[in-house]
């Protein structure tokens, strides 16, 4: 065992090891192309209007964007691990009308009611993805319609709306620190931990592990049961929490606004460089997508004569154009 | 005798429409290198999953140092001791190579998170040992099968498994890294380490391999030392013959002569190479001829059919058809040539189910029958009838579905699409295999006639009776490289097995 094989065509070319150009730079492009587009598209709407690049803009815009960092955070598990969860939109509304419910019994309940009953359609989710191998896609969609009729169910056709009563709980919600409100804090927080338990743990190696190839995944004695059950549950989780969080910004469970959201988190996620197909993508990417939808939202806001709507024909572009330059990088390193 | 590290007692398991085991019992002793052998479909790879709780046995019992046990999963037979590197999938793709070579036992820092610098310098380690230097966190895809494949062994080797087993771990290996493979079953060995070893290959099987059991249709054929058994009888039971037995003649359909025209060759392919299942194999075909070629799995020869028919990148090498050279890897240029293949696999690469015969027949035909790009129905009907009668092609009419014709009509099917492209030259590749007795019969006297006709045939099959009746030449193939060539008397099942089976180098 003392000869060695260059790796990349297996004949004996003593060239340095090391990953090839162009691999680097589809490396480069498929993780960081988000933040650099992000970065360009800052430094543009900065010299283009004067209104743009103040930090109460820009605290405006984190703000905004922390609910939906909070749900691409467990997209993105589930993504990477191959799936995809079409219900935390639906979640993400229910659990504000829970919380909002909850409050009049204290803090405590109106946290813990939406995370426990998002938290278990979750989980049952998972259960059902991982044991019955059913489609994601079609699992959680029934997701969406349960919750959607559970929320119509306790807020009366959306007829009944709960008032937070609550002041640490709207707390929760509107009080700032260090010029940023607390919900923000909790993005950063859990795109941290996420980051560290998708990167630097076992865990997380088994969700890239599926996602790149379920049947590898298994005879290598990854527990892909547990881990697609663990995977809908966090998203479950995180949707409820950004739910919660919501309604005490806004002091009341809102049962319009958030429907139709899950496209915009899976938006996010895809923009932010993960493929749908899993095995494949980060958090820092999926901050960046979340960002970067929120600067687009605000530039055209900037802009004044265009009506938001607008907003969603560029995000539309934008991922568009995201999945064609992905296809070309995966097809130039199927070719070298 | 000293306790079976793993023992097999009765299994049998089915698949729908197949019994893929049969009854097949199985020992391993500790410190035995044991090789497990058999035609393509014998169930080599089920037996294996078995052993290692992919599948569940549907009769049987397993034994693990005399204690019956049951493996609900890969990961309970990894935990027993057993680790394996399967035949197709082992690892992911996406991720790095530290990744997949220490998935499930990464290095852990103080905080307990996974500890990212030690774990590539662990990687690192590990793959110099088996000769493998490169950056371990490219993704696994960028890098060569060879480099995959020895990833695969280290991790597995790594697990601190009592058993390692082997699914045909040298397909994609150069002869190098076989070295390297052998290197470090030979130290598996010396610790007491058993390993289970699929390979086709004879000169690696009694290099390494203490002991051998021969899978045939599900049911062991037989299972001793190898050291006992002649390399000629192990190729027999290889093939599906019983090696004390001698045949009989005039089984088959083949009239066993045909009026060999003497003149240019028709197909001539040179030195063709393509690293590492071809090595400079050279194979010529003259009108009215039909050319065997024979050998074992794994030998080269479907890959120097679709070499020939410009389906595989070759490295070196040309092909001549009447003395024009094709374009090299260009499936297309080789139909003009008048170059047909009928690939092995009819479902996955030949026919398309769901059409029609007559649009089966058509598909290949249509840019030789258009005028223009415009192809009259009455013309595609004339032609696809001419042949259906031609080939004895039973279909309750020419818009039948081909799914629902019989194995050997549909092989038919192909053999008509071919002919209406045109072909002068037919490559087909075990065209018998899967019909029935029947049916069998009536292609072997079709590719008769074709060849009477003045086509060219190659003829790939496994079936050493269907190859000595049918061929008026064999040329004999192992390990990727022309090991003889028969023809005239020297054409008989003993002779084949008997070039199959030498060791070294030979040329012809
Ligand atoms: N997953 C499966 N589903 C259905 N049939 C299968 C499956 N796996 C193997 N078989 C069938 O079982 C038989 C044995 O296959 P296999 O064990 O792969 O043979 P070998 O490895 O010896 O070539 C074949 O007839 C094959 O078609
Ligand atoms: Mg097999």
């Amino acid at each position: 065992m003392t000869t060695t094989t260059d790796a990349d065509t297996g004949t004996d070319t003593r060239r340095a090891p090391g990953m090839l150009r162009r691999e680097r730079i589809g490396h480069l492009l498929q993780h960081h192309g988000a933040l650099m587009v992000l970065a360009v598209t800052v430094v543009v709407g900065a010299v283009a209007f004067d209104s743009f690049a103040t930090p109460q803009n820009a605290a405006n815009i984190v703000v905004s964007s922390s609910f939906l960092a909070i749900i691409a955070i467990g997209m993105t598990f589930v993504i990477i691990s191959g799936g995809i969860d079409l219900s935390v939109g639906s979640s993400f509304v229910l659990a504000g009308v829970l919380a909002a419910y909850g409050s009049r019994y204290g803090l405590l309940v109106a946290l813990l009611l939406p995370l426990t009953v998002c938290g278990a359609i979750g989980l049952v989710q998972g259960l059902i993805v991982a044991r019955t191998g059913m489609a994601p896609f079609i699992v959680t969609l029934a997701g969406l319609l349960g919750m959607r009729g559970l929320m119509l169910a306790v807020s009366d056709e959306g007829a009944n709306t709960y008032l937070v009563r609550n002041d640490a709980f709207s707390a929760l919600g509107q009080a700032s620190f260090l010029g940023l409100t607390v919900p923000v804090w909790i993005t950063l927080g859990l795109a941290l931990l996420g980051g560290v338990l998708l990167q630097r743990t076992g865990f997380g190696q088994n969700v890239y592990a599926i996602g790149g190839s379920e049947e590898a995944a298994v005879l290598m004695g990854v527990p892909v049961t547990r881990v697609k059950v663990l995977v809908y549950l966090i998203s479950g989780l995180l949707a409820g929490l950004a739910g919660a969080l919501n309604a005490a910004r806004l002091s009341s469970g809102v049962t319009i606004l958030g429907a139709g959201m899950e496209l915009d988190v899976i938006a996010a996620v895809v923009i932010g460089g993960t493929l749908l197909t899993g095995g494949s993508g980060g958090l820092t990417g999926t901050m960046a997508g979340v960002l970067l939808l929120g600067v687009i939202q605000s530039l055209i806001n900037q802009i004044g004569v265009l009506t938001s709507s607008f907003q969603q024909v560029v995000s539309g572009a934008f991922l568009a154009l995201v999945v064609v330059t992905q296809r070309i990088l995966h097809r130039a390193q199927r070719l070298s | 005798m000293a306790t079976a590290v793993l023992e097999a007692r009765g299994i049998s398991k089915g698949f729908p429409g197949v019994l893929a085991l049969d009854d097949v019992s199985f020992r391993l002793d500790a410190g035995q290198v044991h090789a497990l052998v058999g035609e393509n479909g014998a169930g080599k790879s089920t037996l294996i999953k078995v052993l290692t709780g992919v599948y569940r046995p549907d009769r049987g019992t397993l034994l693990l140092r005399d204690e019956p046990v049951t493996f609900d999963n890969p990961l309970a037979a990894q935990r027993a001791g057993i680790s394996t590197i399967y035949q197709e999938v082992n690892l992911v793709p996406q991720m790095s190579l530290a990744h997949n070579l220490l998935l499930g036992r990464e290095p852990r820092s103080r905080l307990g998170v996974t500890d990212t610098t030690q774990l590539y310098a662990e990687a690192e380690r590990v793959m110099t040992r088996y000769g493998i230097r490169t950056d371990v966190r490219r993704p696994l895809r960028s890098l060569g099968m060879g480099t995959q494949q020895m990833v695969a062994l280290a991790r597995a080797v790594s697990i601190e498994a009592r058993l390692v087993v082997m699914d045909e771990p040298t397909s994609a290996l150069e002869p190098r890294e076989v070295d390297t493979l052998f290197g470090v079953i030979a130290d598996l060995r010396s610790e007491g380490i058993s390993v289970i070893y699929v390979s086709h290959r004879l000169d690696e099987l009694y290099r390494i391999c203490d002991r051998v059991t021969v899978l045939r249709d599900g049911r062991v054929a037989h299972d001793g030392p190898l050291d006992e058994l002649a390399r000629v009888e192990l190729v027999a039971l290889m093939l599906g013959r019983d090696p004390a037995e001698i045949r009989r003649d005039g089984a088959t359909k083949f009239t066993g002569e045909h009026t060999t025209t003497v003149g240019e060759p028709l197909v001539q392919a040179r030195s063709v190479s393509c690293r590492p299942v071809l090595r400079d194999v050279s194979v010529q075909v003259r009108p009215g001829e039909v050319v065997g070629l024979g050998g074992l799995l794994g030998a080269g020869r479907s890959e120097t059919a679709k070499a020939i028919a410009g389906a595989l990148p070759v490295d070196a090498g040309t092909v001549t058809v009447a003395g024009q050279q094709v374009r090299r890897g260009s499936p297309a240029a080789a139909i003009r040539a008048g170059v047909s293949l009928v690939p092995e696999d009819r479902k996955a690469e030949g026919i398309v189910p769901t059409l029609s015969v007559r649009d089966n027949i058509a598909l290949a035909a249509l840019p030789q029958l258009s005028r223009s790009g415009v192809v009259s129905d009455a013309r595609i009907d004339r032609i696809v009838d001419s042949f259906m009668r031609r080939l004895r092609i039973k279909a309750a009419s020419p818009h039948q579905k081909v799914s629902e014709l019989s194995g050997g009509n549909q092989q038919k099917v192909l053999l008509a699409r071919s002919l209406a492209t045109g072909a002068k030259v037919l490559l087909l590749d075990e065209p018998t295999r899967g019909i029935d007795v029947g049916a069998k019969a009536e292609v072997q006297a079709l590719i008769d006639e074709l060849a009477a006709e003045g086509l060219g045939v190659l003829l790939i099959s496994s079936d050493l009776e269907e190859l000595v009746e049918g061929a008026d030449r064999v040329v004999v193939l192992r390990d990727g490289a022309v090991a003889g060539e028969l023809s005239g008397d020297q054409v008989t099942e003993e002779a084949i097995m008997a070039t199959i089976a030498a060791t070294g180098e030979t040329d012809g």
